[in-house]
């Protein structure tokens, strides 16, 4: 039972790895990497189960959080162009998606 | 014997993901490459029963690093330069140097070996005793804060002047990067 799930959570994993490997585009690779750190929560998971340790959701629960925040600080990135200070900045300078497109940031 | 194909197909994929790290030119799906790379050795460490550093790997490897990564990529460029010349030296050394550490392994205990160093000599002194001696009932945290409580303060002033100096490199310069460019641009009329 949890050895089938197991096998299906490597397969998924095989799936967005493609998709991480090809791309096309940036948001296809974040979209990606934040599913695979889904698939590592589940796994984790059912990795306690297997082995007849279920305390290990707790920390599955946590890897939940860092993958959740990692997401955060990337698509921050992608938006600010910095992930440190984004309070706002010069008049005119500031930085829409189109204007990232342009400068090749996006895309 | 299901633990061992786990490994396997662990092992497999961060074989995969390496190479694709090797092969990827733009910098942006290398950092993603990497964030996996180290949720993948997290799921080793999972799997060997070490959740510890499984934990402190997921939270490095895949959470500040990937931080820290694409601040520098905000100060430095997004794309790899191409670099045609094959130079053999680098190969050797690091060819002769994963030989060393191959070999160096063959010594060590096998894995879950009950008469392993690890196991016999202070282990059970600090199982045994620590609950009477520190009064914390984890025995982890009991040898960290307090046997070796001196260390582990070493260890944070370390990380703390580490921190501090990224973060004045990341969080003034890439501000200054993104703006000079602009100002050049609109020139002195503004």
């Amino acid at each position: 039972m949890f050895l089938a799930a197991t096998i299906a959570l490597f397969i998924g994993m095989i799936m967005v790895l493609v998709r991480l490997f090809a791309g096309p585009s940036l948001y296809d690779r974040v979209l990606a990497s934040n599913s695979f750190g889904t698939y590592t929560v589940l796994f984790i998971g059912v990795l306690g189960f297997l082995n007849g340790r279920p305390d290990f959701l707790d920390i599955a629960l946590l890897y939940a959080l860092i993958n959740f925040a990692g997401t955060i600080a990337v698509l921050k990135y992608f938006r600010y162009r910095t992930v440190g200070d984004t309070s706002p900045q010069k008049k005119g300078v500031k930085n829409t998606p189109g204007k990232l497109r342009d400068r090749g940031v996006l895309g | 014997m299901i633990e061992i194909l786990i490994n396997i197909v662990l092992f497999f994929f961060m074989i995969v993901t390496a190479i694709a790290v090797l092969r990827m030119q733009r910098l942006f799906g290398v950092v993603m490459l990497s964030g996996v790379f180290s949720l993948l050795s997290a799921l080793l460490f999972v799997t060997l029963d070490a959740v510890d550093v499984a934990f402190t790997e997921a939270a490095v490897g895949a959470g500040i690093t990937t931080v820290l990564m694409l601040g520098t990529m905000a100060l430095t460029a997004r794309e790899e330069k191409l670099r045609s010349n094959f130079s053999p030296v680098p190969l050797i050394v690091v060819l002769v140097t994963g030989a060393v550490l191959i070999y160096g392994t063959l010594d060590m205990p096998h894995f879950g070996a009950a008469d392993s160093p690890a196991q016999t000599q202070v282990a059970n002194v600090y199982l045994t005793e620590s609950p009477d001696d520190i009064g914390v009932p984890n025995v982890v945290t009991a040898i960290l804060a307090s046997y070796r409580g001196y260390d582990t303060l070493g260890e944070t002033v370390v990380v703390f002047t580490a921190c501090v100096g990224v973060l004045m490199l990341i969080g003034s310069f890439a501000r200054r990067g993104v703006r000079l460019p602009r100002r050049r641009r609109r020139g002195p009329s503004s």
